[in-house]
């Protein structure tokens, strides 16, 4: 009897099935086609594209850590865009006193004072994160409406600090030399900036993917999204994930919050707070919790808000809005729901 | 008598009494105790906000639902009204109907919402409402053919509810008895209706169960009440409210744009107001909308003071610069959540038990 180990059963899920659950991937190159055919030019198309990638990358980023945030301990930060707009200025002060450096014509010295950039806002707003955790979420958890209230107050408090650091007024910086300017492919005009941002932005999602399916951290991340309570009694201090993965998420916000400023090339204290409302749009799309879901949702927001901004300008926001009310007619908790075991 | 005009709700601690008489007879008598020009507009602007905020509680405290488009419903509300007045001109008709559709536009919206995305978490009601009240404003902004985008409209209101029109010839106490002064009364009275039946409401078996619905859901839905029909009229109700105070704002200020009406700021200004007077009763409603709005109006002064004798410290001389007053409302704000989630009215009444 002893040699007959009691193998685990793993279902497989019909074909038919499978295809369904992949179905919203589909939904990116077939907004992509429908473009193209309202658009018509395939050059202002192919501009377009690249535009709405790229925004949606840079969404992606601000959004992702917010949705692994809410999927592993059930905490939604309304103050995450105070972290995206600590991260734009950090970033640009920093790109301010390296001046020298993105003004040369220098691509390597260009890219390491972005680089830099990046690197001292994650420092700072995952260090933010830290606080922002220990100090103002972790009172409230498992209350939702003390949640709400209590991020919605930190948002306050991080904006009026940002009006004291930096001044009530907005900051302008120009990008660095070599992220200036386009390409040109046939007549389309892509700018350099937007497929920096592409790259940078797939190369997070492909690292998060790997770092989630992967790796140890991962596997405990996914373990807690499903049933917290088991990782903890198995023995592995959740608190502690879930504080790494804060900070992680808000150290992204920053990175995103450098990418869109030097993205605008102008950001004001309450850039967080507008961003917001299309990071939230983004993460209610993908399903709460989910990264895959985040990422199709982001680009989906990304590529619609440019195509409308082009064809019909004035309904640009309303389009999101209104591509958000499609999808949860379709699916009512988002494209990848997260199946929580309670 | 009194008991029924506040539906048994009384205040229940004496302290407490004490202030709500002092903000009634204040607010009742603000023209002659308080003359000139910016006081009564202060006056005007809390009798409103005690409506606004109080139709927020309904939400916030009563039901437990956070919404971030409480202020759409404000500015529908105003601009119907506002909207009337330019089409139809300075009648007393047009203001009425004004108001009426905006109240009705606004039930549909509260409706529509409330059954599109009540049914699941409380978090993904706050982030639709989000999502949706910021699209609403920049849709306000860009459809300036009809609202005077940023601009916003001017119009002019019936002649009686206008400084031009005089009741009687001398001063009484001092003071001229003209047409803004009916305009306030106007808005005074109005407000206190609103008030009172808002108070009923909350009173009633429905404002109970509302309560029940808040505290424990899946118990309520067990029992057999149907929650979701109950946050969904809470909702409607609340957007309602809300639409009517900002028709009296709009006949109160005889104009309105998206910054008096739709931004965030004044979103988040009704979240402070709610929290810090106390959620789950309308007096604190009361208390918060009346010191927010005299903190707003007068804290800012003593701010400066403030600042000006701590100059010679760089850093701190920023902090308490009157710009940065919301950064202490915020940080109390967060403090009230924490330590007294039923803010000053709970603080009070549990003082005296």
């Amino acid at each position: 009897m002893s040699d007959t180990a009691i193998k685990p059963r793993i279902e497989k899920v019909p074909v038919k099935e499978q295809f369904f659950q992949k179905l919203p991937v589909l939904l990116v190159p077939f907004l992509a086609i429908a473009g193209l055919a309202a658009i018509g030019n395939p050059a202002s198309w192919l501009t377009l594209t690249v535009a709405g990638l790229a925004m949606g990358m840079m969404i992606f980023i601000m959004a992702s850590g917010l949705t692994v945030v809410f999927g592993l301990m059930d905490v939604i930060n309304f103050g995450h865009g105070a972290f995206v707009a600590v991260g734009a200025f950090v970033g640009f002060t920093v790109l301010a006193w390296l001046a020298g450096w993105t003004a040369s014509p220098s691509v390597m010295l260009n890219l390491a004072a972005v680089l830099a950039a990046i690197l001292a806002a994650m420092l700072v707003t995952g260090l933010l994160g830290y606080a922002f955790e220990r100090v103002i979420v972790m009172p409230v958890y498992g209350e939702h409406l003390k949640q709400i209230l209590v991020t919605m107050g930190g948002l306050i408090v991080a904006q009026q600090m940002i009006y004291v650091v930096w001044g009530p007024d907005e900051l302008h910086i120009s990008r660095p030399e070599a992220l200036q300017g386009s390409l040109v492919i046939g007549e389309a005009a892509i700018e350099k900036y937007r497929l920096v941002a592409v790259g940078i932005g797939l190369a997070l999602f492909l690292a998060m993917r790997h770092i989630l399916k992967n790796t140890k951290v991962g596997l405990l991340v996914r373990a807690g999204v499903e049933n917290g309570e088991m990782v903890e009694a198995l023995g592995y201090r959740i608190r502690r994930l879930f504080l790494i993965v804060f900070m992680t998420g808000s150290a992204l916000a920053g990175l995103g919050g450098v990418m869109w400023g030097l993205y605008q090339e102008t950001i004001t204290a309450h850039m967080g707070s507008e961003i917001m409302v299309l990071v939230f749009i983004v993460v209610i799309i993908g399903g709460l919790g989910s990264v895959e879901g985040c990422f199709i949702g982001a680009l989906l927001v990304g590529l619609l808000a440019n195509y409308t901004a082009f064809l019909a300008p004035k309904v640009a926001l309303i389009s999101t809005i209104a591509l958000m009310v499609v999808i949860l007619m379709w699916r009512p908790q988002g494209l990848y729901p997260v199946v929580k075991a309670k | 008598m009194l008991t029924r005009l506040l539906s048994g709700d009384t205040p229940r601690s004496g302290l407490l009494t004490v202030l709500l008489l002092i903000v009634l007879v204040s607010l009742a008598f603000a023209p002659f105790l308080f003359p000139g020009t910016k006081s009564l507009e202060t006056a005007a602007r809390i009798c409103i906000f005690i409506v606004l905020v109080a139709s927020y509680d309904l939400l916030l405290g009563y039901s437990g639902i956070v919404s971030f488009a409480h202020t759409m419903f404000f500015g529908i509300g105003a601009y119907g009204t506002a909207l009337a007045l330019n089409a139809t001109g300075p009648s007393y008709w047009s203001l009425i109907w004004g108001t009426a559709t905006g109240a009705i536009i606004a039930a549909l919206f509260a409706l529509a919402i409330g059954l599109f995305s009540l049914r699941v978490k409380a978090i993904f009601f706050a982030m639709v409402t989000l999502a949706v009240a910021s699209a609403f404003a920049v849709l306000v902004s860009q459809m300036s053919w009809l609202t005077g985008g940023e601009d916003g409209l001017n119009y002019k209101i019936p002649r009686e509810l206008t400084p031009a029109f005089k009741l009687v010839k001398e001063k009484v106490f001092g003071v001229r008895i003209n047409g803004k002064l009916l305009a306030y009364y106007l808005v005074f009275f109005a407000s206190a209706i609103l008030f009172l039946v808002m108070l009923r409401i909350v009173n009633s078996p429905f404002g109970r169960t509302l309560k029940a619905v808040r505290d424990n859901a899946f118990r309520a839905e067990a029992i057999g009440y149907r929650v979701v029909w109950y946050r969904t009229t809470a909702t409607v109700l609340s957007a309602v409210m809300a639409a009517l105070a900002g028709s009296l704002l709009a006949i109160w200020l005889r104009y309105t744009g998206p910054a008096t009406t739709l931004s965030m700021e004044i979103m988040i200004d009704i979240l402070l107001m709610v929290v810090i007077g106390g959620m789950g009763t309308l007096y604190g409603a009361v208390l918060g909308a009346t010191l927010f709005i005299l903190a707003q109006t007068y804290l800012q002064n003593l701010m400066g003071v403030a600042a000006d004798a701590t100059s010679a410290v760089p850093f701190v001389s920023t902090l308490v610069a009157p710009e940065r007053w919301l950064l202490w409302l915020g940080v109390l704000f967060i403090l009230s959540v924490y330590f007294f989630p039923s803010g000053i009215v709970g603080r009070l009444r549990s003082g005296r038990a």
